[in-house]
This record gives structure tokens, C-alpha cells and sequence, in this order.
């Protein structure tokens, strides 16, 4: 909106000036503070001008002392707001993200079979798999079986598709909600430990013998009922530091791996600083271990 | 060298340690009105105890980058005139935000030091000084992007992490690299090593050329 066109503004020259439209007071009432919150936290401007002086100007603060006070009322208000967003929203919208990417690449793996099958029948190229099945959408159908084949092949190619999109927005979110999970165990990873918690806080509140086996429920309640032995590593296992260990040594990495997710989980939770040492010890300690079988690898 | 105003020498427990006068921010030591500012715990605390030159003289408007929870940023307001602090953590600006709401001169902003134009429309232009401590890839380019808000003979105080930028590099290589991209923009006139208060930190002082 224009300041002009901004009922309240008193504006200094009849004139409306372009270079004053992005300053977050301009067309705002000097005790309009809610609106002054919002332009703070979504305004933006190409250059920054001399906002005290031109504030005065425009009669949106007697003097430069006065704007300084409104500032201070509503950038404190502003960041408040903001830290509060951000801390409730995120981690649930990326606990929904990434069982939502699970779901929809589970349902395309299942329907990406059923219509390979049926396609196998039609179309001598079809391969049996997800990709397989994404290259024959989009094609024009000959008969109302293949019409079929391939209305099944597009839902299947939608699918993958929103499940790619997913990832991306989960390695997009994950480092500005835990940047310590997300650098030691990758974005993925770090999102289904966070999921599989039930939030960054659940998860910065467990014991890292409880981190070392999530994922892994099943095993681990047969064991606690007499069954089997203890599981070593549950969704962690996925890792690198964990996987690419020779399995006699796998499950002192999950430890060592699990030990660190957890005091990264805390400091994510409690501090949002990213703190490069603990990722350092991690990988020293890895290297170690994997040090103890020739070749470390398999 | 001579410390800005606002900032003095003080004995604490009989060792001389730097101190400015603000509300107690995380527990420091103090005595009156003077609380300590513990170099240990702020790169540009470090700068100052270690002889770097820093332009100032106290009063100046101030853009701090990487504000963190405010440890460093509450001696800069303490000294300095007005002080934009930007941080791009939530959980951070949580503290941060205690802090600005104890001082009249500091202004907390939940924004990213690599996108300026975020923050421009609150941020005023010919600035005195940019302090940055970011541990972000990219320092130099953070100083660049943000130079739009210094006058023209603005000073740039910046804390520049080598694991920041590659973690396997040699600092050196690190740094060298990074002030040849500073050069771009900046005028460089003193750089030193953080240690022993920061290990693998390049504090440096340059002008906006």
C-alpha cells in the first residue's frame, strides 16, 4: 500500500515519495504498533535509507529519540513473536513432513508394482519399478486397458514426485530447526529421529540408549519380553557411521553415533547454536572404531 | 591504543579484565556499575584484550551480524549508540531478546545476515560499524552484501571462523581466501589470530572502501 492511500499518514509534502514506501513505518499511525510488528517481521526494502531522520520527516515520530523508542517496542515484540512461531511450528511441520514423505513413497512403491504387473502384459518396455513405471505416464493410450495402465502410471509418477518435494522442503527446514542433528546425521535422518521422538524436545529428553534404539521398537520389546537379543542400533542404522562399520564393531558406533545425536538434540533445543566440536569428536571417535577391523569397511 | 569510551579497564579479583556498564547479562562478574566482558566468551572481547586497533571511540550506530544470545552484542549496546542485532536461530534471539528488553539502544532482528534486503526496511543506511560473527560458509560475502548499510567510511569488525567456511582446509588457506574476497569491498587494516581466547578465529579490522 501507498502511504498516501493510507488513511493516518500524515505525510510531510503532498507529494508521495517511491524512496520512503518500503521504511517498515511507512503508512503506519504512530500508535499503530501491531501493524508496525508485522512490517518488521515480513517488510523487506532493496537499500536501507536514513529511516530516523525521514520518520521525523514524514511525522511519524517528533523526534529521533521518539522513533528509536517505537523501534525498540516493536523489533523486541517482532523477535518475541517470530522466536514463537518458528519454535512451536517447525519441528511438528517437519515431524508431519517426513512420515508424509514415508507414506507417499511407500504408496508409489506399492502402486508402482500393481501397475508393472498389469503393464508388463501391455507395453514390452515397462520395467518394474518406480521409475520404470514414471516413464510410461504421459503417453497416449491405444485401448481402454492401457488407458488404465497409464492413468494408474501417472498417480504413481504424482506420488514420487511429492515425495522428492517433501525431501526437499525436510533439507530445506532441518538445519534451521536442529543444525547440530542435521549436520551430524543428515537432514533425513534427523527429521525421523525427530519424528519417531515426537518432537525436538521429546527427542533432546531422551537418553541416548533410548536414541541408539529408536526405530528398532519391535526387536527391542522382544528382547525385554525374553525373545532374542538386544537390538544394537534402530533407525541409525541407515547411517553411514553405522552401516559402513564392520558389524563386529557396529554397535560401539551406534553408541558412540547415538551419544552424540543426543547431546546434539539438547544443544539444538535448548541453545539453536551450531557447535562444530561435537561433530569433530564424533568423527575422530568413528574413525577409531573403525580403525580397530582391517579396512574399517565390511 | 586507546579503547573506546564506555569501555575501561578494570581489576576484578586483581587481574585486570575489560568492562563496560549495563545490566549483568549471563551471570559476569561486577562491581558497581561495571560488569566484566569476558574475552573468553566474545571474539570482539578478544580483539580489544588482545591490541587490535579498533576504530572506534564509542557512541557509534552499529549493524551486529551473528548476535547469537546477546553476550558480545550487551557490551557493544553498552558502549555504542544505536544497535541493530541480527540473529537468524530462534533460540538464541529468545536470550536475546531478555537482553535488548533491559537496554533502550538495542534493537533484536530475527533475520538472515545473508539476505540485507530483509532487513533493510529497518535497518538505517550510513552506519558506523558492521561487527560480525557469523558461522555461516560464505563470512565474506555476508560482509560484502551487508556493506549497503555502512557510510562511506564505515569500519567492518569481523571475527572470521575457518571450520565455518571448510572444516578440513588449513586456517590459513582459509583466511586467505577470505580476505581476498573482503578486498572487494573492504580496505583491510589489521588482522591477528584470536588465540589463545578462540582457537581457529581471524579477527579482523578493515574500512569500506
Amino acid at each position: 500500500m501507498r502511504p498516501s492511500e493510507c488513511e493516518g499518514y500524515i505525510p510531510a509534502g503532498a507529494v508521495p515519495d517511491r524512496m520512503t514506501d518500503d521504511a517498515w513505518f511507512a503508512g503506519l499511525p504512530p500508535g499503530d504498533t501491531e501493524g508496525a510488528i508485522d512490517s518488521i517481521a515480513s517488510g523487506s526494502a532493496e537499500t536501507p535509507r536514513a529511516w530516523p531522520s525521514i520518520a521525523v520527516d514524514k511525522g511519524y515520530a517528533d523526534s529521533e529519540t521518539e522513533y528509536y523508542d517505537r523501534l525498540r517496542v516493536a523489533t523486541i515484540e517482532a523477535a518475541r513473536r517470530a522466536v514463537r512461531s518458528r519454535e512451536q511450528a517447525d519441528d511438528s511441520q517437519l515431524v508431519h513432513a517426513v512420515r508424509s514423505m514415508d507414506d507417499t513413497e511407500r504408496l508409489a512403491n506399492e502402486l508402482a508394482e500393481r501397475t508393472a504387473e498389469w503393464a508388463g502384459t501391455l507395453f514390452e518396455e515397462a520395467e518394474p519399478t518406480v521409475a520404470g513405471v514414471r516413464s510410461l505416464a504421459g503417453r497416449e493410450p491405444q485401448t481402454d486397458a492401457e488407458g488404465h495402465v497409464l492413468a494408474l502410471a501417472e498417480q504413481v509418477d504424482a506420488l514420487a514426485e511429492e515425495a522428492e518435494t517433501l525431501r526437499s522442503f525436510i533439507e530445506r527446514q532441518t538445519p534451521q530447526i536442529a543444525p547440530n542433528l542435521d549436520a551430524m546425521a543428515g537432514s533425513v535422518l534427523a527429521a525421523r529421529l525427530i519424528a519417531l521422538a515426537g518432537g525436538l524436545e521429546a527427542l533432546a529428553k531422551k537418553p541416548s540408549g533410548t536414541v541408539q534404539v529408536l526405530g528398532a521398537e519391535d526387536a527391542l520389546f522382544a528382547h525385554l519380553a525374553g525373545h532374542g537379543t538386544s537390538p544394537k542400533h534402530g533407525i541409525i542404522f541407515t547411517h553411514e557411521y553405522v552401516r559402513g562399520t564392520h558389524p563386529d564393531n557396529r554397535g560401539s558406533a551406534a553408541r558412540a553415533f547415538a551419544g552424540k545425536l543426543s547431546i546434539a538434540a539438547r544443544i539444538d533445543h535448548y541453545s539453536g547454536e551450531y557447535r562444530e566440536e561435537i561433530h569433530e569428536e564424533l568423527r575422530d571417535r568413528i574413525a577409531t572404531i573403525q580403525a580397530r577391523t582391517d579396512g574399517g569397511e565390511e | 591504543m586507546t579503547l573506546p569510551d564506555g569501555i575501561v579497564r578494570r581489576a576484578f579479583d586483581g587481574r585486570e579484565r575489560l568492562a563496560t556498564s549495563g545490566e549483568p547479562v549471563y551471570g559476569e562478574p561486577t562491581d558497581g556499575q561495571w560488569r566484566v566482558w569476558d574475552a573468553g566468551r566474545s571474539k570482539l572481547g578478544a580483539m580489544l584484550e588482545l591490541g587490535m586497533d579498533v576504530p572506534l571511540s564509542g557512541g557509534e550506530s552499529v549493524l551486529y551480524l551473528g548476535a547469537a544470545s546477546g553476550t558480545t552484542v550487551s557490551h557493544v549496546a553498552d558502549f555504542a549508540g544505536p544497535t541493530y542485532a541480527v540473529e537468524f536461530a530462534p533460540r538464541p534471539v529468545r536470550d536475546l531478546v531478555s537482553v535488548a528488553a533491559d537496554r533502550s539502544n538495542l534493537f533484536p532482528l530475527l533475520k538472515d545476515a545473508r539476505q540485507p534486503e530483509t532487513y533493510a526496511h529497518v535497518v538505517e543506511s550510513n552506519l558506523d560499524a558492521i561487527i560480525q560473527d557469523v558461522a555461516t560458509r560464505g563470512q565474506a560475502t555476508v560482509a560484502a552484501r551487508n556493506a549497503t548499510f555502512l557510510d562511506e567510511d564505515g569500519v567492518l569488525l569481523a571475527a572470521i571462523k575457518a571450520r565455518s567456511e571448510d572444516v578440513t582446509a588449513d586456517p590459513e588457506a582459509v583466511y586467505d581466501r577470505v580476505l581476498d574476497e573482503l578486498e572487494e569491498t573492504y580496505e583491510i587494516l589489521e588482522t591477528r589470530s584470536l588465540e589463545p581466547y578462540h582457537d581457529d578465529h581471524l579477527g579482523v579490522v578493515a574500512r569500506k572502501q
